[in-house]
C-alpha cells in the first residue's frame, strides 16, 4: 500500500506520545510514585500503532501485561491512564486494575491482563460474537512470543479456525518472555509457523516498520471483516527495557540491545516523512512538545487526583441490578 | 405441572430462555448432539447450529471465548462436561470471568453461565466423580448455585442465565435421569435465596445438589423415629442465604450441613462456622458435617458407596446430637 503522509504523520505522533509517555512512567517509576511494577513497551510503538491503525473505533482488543502501548495506540485517555497506574479514584479502573488491568469498553479495549495468553480466547470470543450479532466488527489479541507456547493459546486459534471468527492474532514477538530468549523457549523459526497448524494465514513481519505493520493488519482485519476467517501476524520487534522496571537483564547483552536501537520505529518513520515533506525539524519538534505538554497535563492531573477511599475496595465486585430486575 | 427428568429440565431451562433472549447461546463439546448426558436434546433442530455450538476438546477456550463473548454482550452458555474438566479452565474462570468485573473498576461485565455435570454415584473414578463448588465459592465475583430436583434445576439455571453475573451452576449427574414436578408456567427464582424443602423443629438440616434427596430420605428415617428435620435447600452457594439457615437454627438449635463434595474444606465449613459465630447461644450440641471421605472418589461400587456420602449417615449424625 503506498503510504500516506497524512496517516503516516498520525501515526507517528501516537508512536511519540506512547514512546514519551513510557519514558516518563520509568521516571515516575524509578523514583518511587508508581505502587506495584510496570512492563515498559519502549522499542515496540510501531506494532501498536500499526495494528490499531488498521481497526476501526468499534473494533475489539485485548492486551497484555506489557500493553499501555496498545491502550494509547486504541486511543484511550492518557489523565485516565495515568491516574490508574498512580491508583488513583479517579483512574480507568478506580484503582482496582492498574498498569496490567486497564479497560475501555467504550473504545472496545476488553482489558489488558495479567495471565500471559489469558486475552486470546477472549478476543476471540468478542468476535464469535460480533458474528453472531451481525455485526462487521473484528477483534484484535495482542500476545507476546512467549504466550504461543501456552495451552490456550492454541485451543483458541484451532477454534477460530474452525468458526472461521473474525479475529486477528497479533504476536508482538518480542525476542524475550519474561527472561527467556526465544531460542530458549521455542524451537521454531517463526512465530507464524504456528499457523499451519490451524490452517489459518501465518504472516511474519518487521513489527519496527509501522506501515509495514499497518498493511499486513489492514489486509487480516479486512479478510476477518469479509469472513475469511483468523489470521496470525507475528509482528518482529524487540523489547529495550526489561521484563519489568528494575529488572537486571542478565540474560542478554548490552551490545544486542543497541544493535535493536539502531532499528528504532521512530527515526524510520521520521525518515520517510521527512523524505516525503510531511516531517520537519520545526514540525517534529512541535509534535514531541505536543506529546510532552499532554503527558504533563496527564501526570499533574493524576497526582492532585484523590486515592480512592478504603471502602470503595468493596465495590464491584458484582453487579448490583440483574436482568430481570432484582437489585 | 408436568413429570420431566432432571436432564430434560435443564434443556426446557435452556429453550426457555435462547427462546426469550437471543443473546443466549450454548457452547461445549457434543452439546449439539444433546450433550454427553443429554441436557441439551432438541436445541439444535430448534435454534441451529449458530446458537447451539459445539466444540473442540478444550475447555479453557470454551470459557475463555464464553468470557470474550459475554463482554461483547452475548449470554454464553458453557457446558463443562463433568465438573472434574473444569480444572483445565480455571484461569479464565478465577482470573478473567469473576475478575473482569473488578478490575475494571465496574466498567466491563461478563454474564456468562458454566454448566458443570457433576458426577457421583457414577462408578466414574476419580477424575470424574468430584464436586468442586466450594473451589468456586471462594472467589469473590462468581456466583454458584446447585439443584437437587428437576424443578428447581429448571428454576436456578434460569436465574444463572438472566443474572448479570459470572454464574457457575453445578448440575448433579447421578440425578439427571430422575424425574420430578415442574411448573408449567416459567419459573421464578433470585439467586441468593434458600428453599425449606421440608419443615421439622427438631434438627436444621442444610445441603445442597446431588445431596437434596438424600437428605429428605434421611429426613423421612428420622421422622420416623419422632425426630423431624427442616431441610434448607441452599439452592445458591454463593451468595448464600445465611439468613434463612440462621432462622431454622433458632427454632431447631441443632444443625447438620450435608453435602457430596469432601467434608474436609467443603463449603460446609462455612457454613458450620457462620451457624457457630451466629448462633452459638442457640445450639444444643455442636454443628456437624457430613461430605465424602477424605480420599478421592473410587471406581469400585463398594469402595464408591462407602466414601460418598449417605442418607444413612445424615441420619446418624443427626442420632449422634442426642
Amino acid at each position: 500500500m503506498p503510504s500516506n503522509p497524512d496517516e503516516l504523520l498520525r501515526m507517528y505522533r501516537t508512536m511519540v506520545l506512547i514512546r514519551l509517555a513510557e519514558e516518563r512512567l520509568v521516571q515516575l517509576f524509578a523514583a518511587g510514585k508508581m505502587p506495584g511494577f510496570i512492563h515498559s513497551y519502549i522499542g515496540e510503538e510501531a506494532t501498536a500503532v500499526g495494528v490499531c491503525g488498521a481497526l476501526r473505533p468499534d473494533d475489539y482488543i485485548t492486551s497484555t501485561h506489557r500493553g499501555h502501548g496498545h491502550i494509547i495506540a486504541k486511543g484511550g485517555d492518557l489523565g485516565l491512564f495515568f491516574a490508574e497506574l498512580y491508583g488513583k479514584a479517579t483512574g480507568y479502573c478506580r484503582g482496582k486494575g492498574g498498569s496490567m488491568h486497564v479497560t475501555d469498553m467504550d473504545l472496545g479495549i476488553l482489558g489488558a491482563n495479567g495471565i500471559v495468553g489469558a486475552g486470546i480466547p477472549i478476543a476471540a470470543g468478542a468476535a464469535l460474537a460480533c458474528r453472531m450479532q451481525g455485526l462487521d466488527r473484528v477483534a484484535v489479541a495482542f500476545l507476546g512470543d512467549g504466550a504461543t507456547d501456552i495451552g490456550v493459546f492454541h485451543e483458541a486459534l484451532n477454534m477460530a479456525s474452525l468458526w472461521d471468527v473474525p479475529a486477528v492474532f497479533v504476536c508482538e514477538n518480542n525476542g524475550y518472555a519474561d527472561f527467556m530468549s526465544r531460542a530458549s523457549h521455542q524451537r521454531i523459526e517463526r512465530v507464524s509457523d504456528r499457523a499451519a497448524s490451524y490452517s489459518m494465514p501465518g504472516v511474519t513481519i518487521d513489527g519496527n516498520d509501522v506501515e509495514a505493520v499497518r498493511d499486513a493488519a489492514t489486509e487480516a482485519v479486512a479478510r476477518a471483516r469479509a469472513g475469511g476467517g483468523p489470521t496470525l501476524l507475528e509482528c518482529v520487534t524487540y523489547r529495550w527495557r526489561g521484563h519489568y522496571e528494575g529488572d537486571p537483564q542478565p540474560y542478554r547483552t548490552a551490545d544486542e540491545v543497541e544493535e535493536w536501537k539502531r532499528r528504532d520505529p521512530l527515526p524510520t518513520a521520521e525518515a520517510r516523512l521527512r523524505a516525503t515533506g510531511a516531517l520537519d525539524d520545526v514540525s517534529r519538534d512541535a509534535i514531541r512538545a505536543a506529546a510532552t505538554a499532554a503527558i504533563d497535563q496527564a501526570v499533574a492531573q493524576a497526582e492532585a487526583a484523590p486515592m480512592p477511599s478504603p471502602e470503595d475496595a468493596l465495590q464491584d465486585v458484582y453487579a448490583e441490578v440483574d436482568e430481570v430486575g432484582w437489585s | 405441572m408436568t413429570t420431566l427428568s432432571y436432564a430434560r429440565a435443564v434443556s426446557l431451562a435452556l429453550a426457555e430462555a435462547m427462546e426469550s433472549d437471543d443473546r443466549v447461546f450454548v457452547l461445549g463439546e457434543d452439546v449439539a448432539h444433546g450433550g454427553a448426558y443429554g441436557a441439551t436434546v432438541g436445541l439444535l433442530d430448534r435454534f441451529g447450529p449458530s446458537r447451539v455450538r459445539d466444540t473442540p476438546i478444550s475447555e479453557a477456550a470454551i470459557v475463555g471465548y464464553s468470557v470474550g463473548a459475554s463482554l461483547a454482550g452475548m449470554r454464553p452458555v458453557a457446558e463443562i462436561m463433568h465438573m472434574d474438566f473444569i480444572a483445565c479452565a480455571m484461569d479464565q474462570v478465577v482470573n478473567q470471568a469473576a475478575k473482569v468485573r473488578y478490575m475494571s473498576g465496574g466498567k466491563a461485565s461478563a454474564p456468562l453461565v458454566i454448566r458443570a455435570g457433576t458426577g457421583g454415584w457414577l462408578s466414574a473414578a476419580a477424575q470424574h466423580s468430584q464436586s468442586l463448588e466450594a473451589w468456586f465459592a471462594h472467589i469473590p465475583g462468581i456466583k454458584v448455585v446447585a439443584s437437587g430436583t428437576p424443578a428447581d434445576a429448571r428454576a436456578v439455571l434460569r436465574a444463572a442465565i438472566d443474572d448479570a453475573n459470572p454464574v457457575l451452576v453445578v448440575e448433579s449427574l447421578s440425578l439427571y435421569e430422575g424425574q420430578g414436578e415442574v411448573p408449567d408456567e416459567p419459573p421464578v427464582y433470585r439467586l441468593g435465596a434458600a428453599d425449606l424443602k421440608r419443615r421439622g423443629d427438631d434438627v436444621t438440616i442444610v445441603t445442597w445438589g446431588a445431596l437434596v434427596p438424600r437428605v429428605l430420605e434421611a429426613a423421612d428415617a428420622l421422622a420416623a423415629e419422632g425426630v423431624h428435620a427442616d431441610v434448607v435447600d441452599l439452592l445458591t452457594i454463593r451468595p448464600w442465604d445465611a439468613d434463612a439457615v440462621l432462622a431454622s437454627v433458632s427454632r431447631t438449635n441443632r444443625a447438620v450441613v450435608a453435602h457430596q463434595a469432601h467434608r474436609h474444606g467443603g463449603f460446609g465449613a462455612e457454613v458450620a462456622a457462620t451457624i457457630a459465630e451466629k448462633a452459638f447461644d442457640q445450639l444444643d450440641a455442636p454443628v456437624a458435617r457430613v461430605g465424602s471421605l477424605d480420599v478421592p472418589v473410587p471406581f469400585s461400587p463398594p469402595l464408591e458407596e462407602y466414601v460418598l456420602p449417605t442418607a444413612a449417615r445424615v441420619a446418624d449424625a443427626v442420632r449422634a446430637m442426642g
